[in-house]
């Protein structure tokens, strides 16, 4: 038997995904060396960003990109969960494969579509309907208050929503799928009802995998870029509002890449990247460790 | 020879529950026709005959667990107690709470802890047990099912870290736990080395004297050994029921001279 063969090829292929892993942390070390050597660390917490006076800060970026993903993950897992249980659970047959395919082709959707979709129809909704609603319900809470302009944090977030949900229902029904109907019919004949055999057999089996969903879809909702772009408004500003516009790591990339004329400025753009490779990294990090503490004692076989 | 109908147990002992021209399909296909049977309460009924006789599908037909699969449906009666389970307004659950059931596979489950598997069916419907109302269940079902001294020292350990025979065991546990009438156990042994056999074997004669047990088993040993009724069903129908001596010395029926001397099957 080739065995070894097997096992070389999985040592080289896993080796080289390392090295490409540490390569591309290398090059942006070093592509964003003059603003480290100019700013140091207070380039984390400053919120100046002035290309033309050579000032730099990331506050705002982080800020927005950890803003809308984390919203909008809160908000998907809640509604994309709820969906993945109906169809996997209780949708008759007739209607749960057609409507699992219909996600999966929305999970399939280009961003830039929902971008133009965002900015059309999406964001004069949320300056008309959505906003003045939420003001009127909700406007003493600092997070809906000031003008609404339609592009803006919220919109950014509820486009993101949309573009996440199908992954996170997509991967979790999978999931649910997965769990074997024994362990269904085994609770049905201790006299439990369809629901309580999903909430005490099939969720608990299934937690791993959802979660695993959600990073996913959080780690897709991070690094998106042309959505947010098209629909966030791109002023690098921290407020507390979500009418207010925002920008977000991804973004400002994208879009002052080919202006970078000076140094620092590349270096500083280069930086951000670094700072949004790092941001996922901790962020799945983070996701890991917090699904080991949730499991407790019982691991799944 | 069944010319009056149903076939009844003899005389003396009270029917706990019967099946009155009980079919049952899968889609087009007809797994049951026309059952009629009685089962005599505080007995072991053994239900044998070929794979895929319909043995299964008749103890699901008994617990309302035949209409989970899609596709599926049943005609006839199923009476618990002289009432029908499938009878207008009757909830399956409240029906599965008094007929508990035991798989082939052990089936533990596996996000539980050998304590949560044994009160797994009790905390339903919303009730919340005391700590020492449930160590109390816990220990009453682990020790009806000859489990207790094996596991009293790891009732926190998962249901699945059990051997396969203990994990059986567990799972009588967790249907006894529920306080069930009757009991259907589905070849329960099937995947099991011969002392956890003998072991469970053991164990059905003693809860004969509290429960109404129904035991599908495949081997014929099984059912002499530990039954004091057969039912042997071939192709979906009842070909003889009777007391298992009877069954097993002098079948009436030629089919179950073959089967049970083992000319087919
Ligand atoms: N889920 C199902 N869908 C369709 N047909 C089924 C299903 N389960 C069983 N059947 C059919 O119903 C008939 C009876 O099956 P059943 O499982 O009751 O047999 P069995 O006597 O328990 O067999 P075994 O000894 O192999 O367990 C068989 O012809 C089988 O093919
Ligand atoms: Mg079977």
């Amino acid at each position: 038997m080739a065995g070894w063969l097997f096992f070389l090829a999985m040592d080289l292929a896993c080796g080289l995904f390392l090295l490409v892993v540490g390569g591309i942390f290398l090059e942006l070390l070093a592509g964003s060396w003059p603003s480290i050597r100019a700013f140091g660390l207070s380039f984390l917490w400053t919120s100046a960003w002035d290309p033309v006076a050579g000032k730099f800060g990331a506050l705002p970026f982080i800020y927005g990109t950890l803003v809308s993903s984390l919203v909008a993950i809160a908000l998907a897992a809640g509604v994309g969960l709820l969906a993945a249980i109906y169809l996997a659970e209780f949708a008759p047959g007739w209607l749960g494969a057609p409507l699992g395919l219909l996600i999966e082709l929305l999970a399939a959707v280009p961003s830039v579509v929902y971008g133009l979709w965002g900015l059309f129809v999406l964001s004069p909704i949320v300056r008309s309907q959505i906003g003045p609603f939420l003001q009127a319900t909700l406007g003493f809470l600092p997070l809906f208050s000031g003008p609404i302009y339609g592009v803006g944090m919220l919109t950014a977030i509820l486009i993101l929503v949309l573009m996440i949900v199908p992954t996170v229902v997509a991967v979790s029904r999978d999931v649910l799928l997965a769990v074997p109907d024994i362990q269904r019919e085994s609770m049905l004949a201790l006299g439990a009802t369809r629901w309580e055999v999903t909430r005490r057999v099939v969720l608990p089996a299934a937690r791993g995998g959802i979660f695993g969903a959600c990073v996913l879809a959080l780690g897709r909702a991070v690094g998106e870029t042309i959505a947010t772009t098209m629909v966030i408004g791109n002023r690098p500003v921290i407020s507390a509002s979500l009418f207010a516009p925002g920008y977000t790591l991804a973004s400002v990339i994208a879009n002052e890449f080919t202006e970078a004329t000076t140094t620092v400025y590349l270096g500083a753009l280069t930086e951000l990247g670094l700072l949004l490779f790092v941001l996922s990294l901790i962020v799945n990090g983070l996701a890991r460790v917090l699904l080991r503490a949730l499991s407790g004692g019982l691991r799944q076989a | 020879m069944f010319a009056s109908g149903a076939v009844t147990v003899s005389g003396s002992m009270t029917v706990k529950l019967a099946c009155r021209g009980l079919s049952a399909y899968f889609g087009q296909l007809r797994a049951l026709h026309d059952i009629n049977l009685d089962i005599a309460t505080n007995s072991v009924t053994a239900v044998i005959g070929p794979s895929g006789c319909g043995k299964s599908t008749l103890v699901r037909c008994f617990n309302r667990m035949h209409e989970v699969v899609g596709g599926a449906r049943v005609e006839g009666q199923v009476l618990l107690d002289g009432e029908d389970v499938y009878g207008p307004g009757v909830d399956a659950p409240a029906v599965r709470r008094r007929i508990g059931m035991v798989f082939q596979r052990p089936t533990p489950f596996p996000t539980m802890t050998i304590e949560e598997n044994v009160v797994a069916g009790l905390s339903l419907d919303g009730n919340r047990l005391s700590r020492t109302a449930k160590e109390r269940v816990v220990e009453r079902g682990l020790r009806q099912a000859a489990l207790w001294d094996e596991v009293k020292d790891q009732l926190g350990k998962p249901g699945t870290s059990l051997s396969g025979g203990q994990q059986q065991r567990l799972c009588i546990a967790r249907a006894l736990a529920v306080e069930p009438e009757v009991l259907l156990l589905d070849e329960p042994c099937s995947q099991l080395d011969p002392i956890s056999t003998a072991r469970i074997e053991e164990l059905l004669s003693e809860l004969a004297a509290d429960y109404t047990i129904v035991l599908v088993t495949h081997n014929m040993q099984q059912a002499a050994r530990a039954s004091n009724f057969t039912a042997f069903l071939l192709g979906g129908k009842l070909v003889e029921f009777g007391e298992t001596n009877q069954i097993f010395t002098n079948p009436a029926c030629r089919e179950t001279e073959d089967y049970v001397t083992g000319r087919f099957g």
